[in-house]
């Protein structure tokens, strides 16, 4: 874990701190922690603050404590499904000592000093939420602690030593006073220079299993998501964009729209051309009333069959070196075997439960915009751009996501942009909101990648020399995430699982080469980015090359990395949980993959028989090294929503192209993970205290190949395509 | 002007015949604890009770529902198998990001409300038809039966 046997933290060179008194219906103390200097953006102030400035605006705040004595977490991530709504209040609330059942939560505006601690931006992604603010919301509750502590011990004359805290209150002897009471007080005291961490054995929420603070209102229909914004005046809209990516609009004819009732406007925006309307129902009969002619541009033939086989020709050749070891062209002469493969993985889909909604009021020197959205930094600049505003002059109200997956963290900014090109066209405050069929065909996908390996193998089945060509489109090209995320031409998240393999680093001989391909269909990061499709790859070649050297595939795994300590014990608390090489109900097979990603490491074995070609998963036994489990309940939660996202993308999901169009549209030939196909879940934590890692991602790599390698142990059928869909029919 | 009954309480609503109770109940009635999935009965995001049975409103005009009564999720605490959902959603904890369970709840309810003790294949059948994208399924499933349990 993070934590260190020194937890004092020196405050002062960190340029932290602002305690302020504010008046927002009674007196609060507000609290303001920038991030650590060096990954400020420009304009984000870091001045200490002194007592008595004047109230500060409510961006800077990362807690309130009210006279009422309730305590406003701000989180500077948004709530996507993951509970982060939970586990930084838990941060905070442990060393505050707070009263559990007096906290509140709301998402932060967007702002610098909300920004990333490692990233620089406001983003919530890469699976990076709870290590990033580890220690910023640790911190935050420990100086709130110190300064009541010091309100407490001068009203009641005695020694700061004296006093400790507990649910909510100071407590010295026989006397006790409520944080409410002491947070005027508390708020014109000197900030001090250092706070002491608790020592995590006194810890007594961090590593407890805590239920959902945004359970209720998401139980009773309460909760406000994007979609659920409603004001006077705001319309809705729906936009008509090209049928193929990149076209643009050559004439409209808006008459027959118009004719609808509820319809108010018909303008034209750079992505299309969008109805305005009284509601949803009205936008949507205007819509399908409008008649628009298209040029179709450069990628009206784009053929999803003729793109595989040009990532095929391309396969045949070396790509740009992403890693290498030794040399594979005189070592694969002399290995005693040769294992072949190419894999296929298809163009996905997010998906999420909430179709894409953006509310924008545009007013004079300002724009206001409600939606939910991963990254208030990039949208925000998009606004102010578009409209001529200075970021700051663009306010972002983060409401809940309804599903996130990496769809609503677009350096595009592309729902919001639209949005706010439709309110500027319209003059008036507009929702813009997504059909379910604009989400589908709407891009911004996971590529589509080939894979190629030839890999040779010595006397005993071990691998000796491994070359790997990987084809398909960057994500990150053409993005503000350039500089970070691509070095030397190579897009990390296109060899992330490949390049850095913990299997090739036990291989003298290897090399990952890379093919960037341009296609002209946006694409973006899909939970768990480039592992969705390396693990899945990786894992198959292992069982591929220990089926081939006749070993069972967990002992062959675990000779390759046996110098990965992280990985074994997954490996093996997995296998252990599912009773590895016991015998099975008649017919049901095993398969295990393990994968590291994000900073965790998953270790999973499917149950899977086939029947008549069906392909029914039982049950996956997860087990994951993260490091410490904050809540160890919404980790176990994580691992379920990545195994049904994952497994229901390897059975069934695939956006495919013809004639330039996407051929999918909704829910009933976009297929995903359904309460019938889930299999029983069962999750194991192995107890960590190596560095923490993510755990909204990790659980989804592995299970793909553990169940398309159990099929292998069924049917002896490899499955190097995804879907599986009725490849066993 | 249409007169739907939701809730209990029967409200005048301007709305075109045509309309589907979602958009009625959402942009009208502005009552958002429905919510939009797919449009097309595929998702199971816009379960509402129409005369207690589980409908999707997204393909439902409000035509359909004149002389019935429409119970969605802002109301179903005030019924006994609902009030026994929420709660066993609250005990296993449930939900994630959230948007599907309003939908979720009622299709549950409506199914406890028929069947008792429902089996696995029992809510494999009743619930297909509702997809959560964050996939709650198996917390779900624990749900169910404990709600079972609690009004058996």
């Amino acid at each position: 874990m993070n934590a260190t046997p020194n937890n004092s933290v020196n405050i002062s060179r960190r340029t932290f701190i602002k305690a302020t008194a504010l008046v927002a219906g009674g007196l609060v103390i507000a609290f303001s922690i920038p991030h650590a200097k060096r990954f400020l953006m420009p304009g984000a102030t870091t001045d200490a603050g002194k007592a008595g400035d004047k109230p500060l605006p409510t961006p800077n705040a990362f807690l309130r404590i009210g006279t009422d004595n309730t305590i406003t977490v701000m989180l500077a991530h948004s709530e996507m499904g993951q509970s982060i709504w939970t586990t930084l209040p838990m941060l905070i609330a442990e060393e505050l000592d707070a009263d559990w059942s007096k906290i509140k939560v709301e998402h932060a505006s967007a702002a610098p000093e909300y920004a990333h601690t490692a990233y620089g931006i406001q983003i919530t992604g890469g699976s990076s939420t709870t290590w990033s603010e580890f220690d910023r919301y640790r911190q935050a509750g420990a100086l709130t602690r110190a300064l009541l502590v010091s309100a407490a011990a001068q009203q009641l004359g005695v020694p700061v030593e004296s006093i400790k805290t507990e649910n909510g209150f100071a407590i010295s002897g026989d006397k006790k006073i409520s944080y409410g009471e002491l947070a005027e007080a508390a708020a014109k005291l000197e900030t001090p220079k250092t706070v002491t961490l608790k020592d995590p054995k006194d810890w007594k929420i961090i590593g407890k299993a805590t239920k959902r603070l945004d359970g209720p209102e998401k139980i009773n229909g309460t909760a406000v998501f994007g979609q659920d914004i409603q004001f006077d005046g705001l319309m809705t809209a729906m936009v008509v964009r090209s049928p193929v990516f990149g076209g643009t609009v050559k004439k409209f004819d808006a008459s027959a729209a118009k004719k609808i009732k509820g319809v108010q406007q018909v303008v034209q925006v750079p992505t299309g051309v969008a109805v305005i309307a009284d509601n949803y129902w009205a936008a949507k009969k205007g819509r399908d009333a409008l008649k628009v002619d298209w040029d179709l541009g450069a990628n009206a033939s784009l053929d999803s069959k003729a793109l595989f086989d040009g990532y095929r020709k391309m396969a045949a050749t070396e790509g740009m070196v992403a890693a290498k070891a030794g040399d594979i062209k005189t070592a694969m002469p002399k290995a005693g075997k040769l294992v072949e493969a190419e894999y296929a993985l298809p163009y996905l889909a997010h998906s999420p439960m909430e179709p894409l909604n953006c509310s924008v009021k545009i007013d004079k020197d300002a724009c206001e915009i409600w939606t939910g959205t991963q990254m208030q930094t990039t949208d925000q600049q998009a606004a102010a751009k578009i409209l001529g505003l200075k970021p700051e002059q663009v306010k972002i109200h983060t409401l809940f996501l309804g599903g996130g997956f990496g769809r609503r963290a677009n350096p595009a900014a592309d729902f919001v942009s639209e949005a706010v090109e439709v309110a500027k066209a319209a003059g008036v405050p507009v929702k813009t909101v997504w059909s379910r069929e604009d989400d589908v065909k709407g891009g911004y996908y996971r590529p589509m990648y080939l894979h190629k390996a030839k890999i040779g193998l010595d006397a005993n089945g071990s691998p000796v020399a491994w070359e790997h060509t990987t084809v398909g489109q960057s994500i990150m090209l053409g993005t503000p995430f350039e500089a970070f995320g691509i070095k030397d031409g190579i897009d990390n998240t296109s060899v992330e699982g490949t390049a850095d393999s913990p299997y090739l680093k036990s291989i003298p001989n290897y090399q990952v080469s890379l093919h960037t391909t341009k296609t002209g269909v946006p694409v973006l990061w899909w939970r768990s980015v480039g592992h969705s499709h390396t693990a899945f790859v990786m894992e198959s070649l292992i069982d591929e090359l220990a089926h081939t050297a006749k070993k069972d595939p967990l002992e062959y795994r675990r000779a390759l990395l046996k110098e990965h300590p992280r990985h074994l014990a997954a490996l093996n608390l997995a296998a252990e949980k599912a009773d590895w090489g016991k015998p099975l109900p008649k017919g049901v097979f095993r398969g295990i993959a393990v994968h590291e990603s994000f900073g965790s490491y998953v270790a999973q074995v499917a149950e899977v028989s086939v029947n008549k070609g069906e392909v029914k998963v039982h049950r996956i036994v997860s087990a994951i090294d993260c490091g410490l489990a904050v809540n160890p309940d919404s980790l176990k939660a994580q691992m379920e929503s990545a195994i049904s996202f994952g497994l229901g993308a390897a059975m069934q999901s695939e956006i495919t192209f013809k004639d330039g169009m996407v051929q999918q549209s909704n829910f009933h030939d976009y297929q995903v993970m359904r309460m019938g196909s889930m299999p029983k879940v069962e999750v194991y934590i192995v107890q960590s205290a190596e560095k923490m890692g993510g755990v909204g991602e990790p659980g989804l790599p592995p299970v793909a190949p553990a169940v398309t390698n159990a099929i292998f142990a069924a049917t002896g059928k490899r499955i190097r395509t995804l879907p599986i869909g009725n490849q066993l029919a | 002007m249409i007169t739907l009954n939701i809730n209990g309480k029967e409200q005048q609503l301007d709305a075109p015949d045509d309309m589907p109770i979602l958009w009625a109940l959402r942009d009208v009635a502005h009552l958002t604890g429905t919510k939009f999935g797919c449009g097309m009965a595929q998702c199971g995001a816009c379960t509402v009770h129409l005369d207690g049975h589980a409908i999707r409103s997204c393909i439902t005009p409000i035509s359909a529902a004149v002389g019935k009564k429409i119970t969605t999720i802002e109301d179903i605490q005030n019924d006994t198998v609902g009030q026994a959902v929420q709660a066993a959603w609250s005990e296993i904890d449930v939900v994630q990001c959230g948007y599907c369970q309003s939908g979720q709840i009622m299709a549950a309810t409506a199914l406890l409300a028929t069947n008792k003790k429902p089996t696995d294949a029992d809510i494999d059948a009743a619930m297909n038809g509702n997809i959560c994208r964050c996939g709650t399924y198996p917390r779900i499933r624990a749900a169910i039966h404990s709600a079972a349990t609690k009004l058996a």
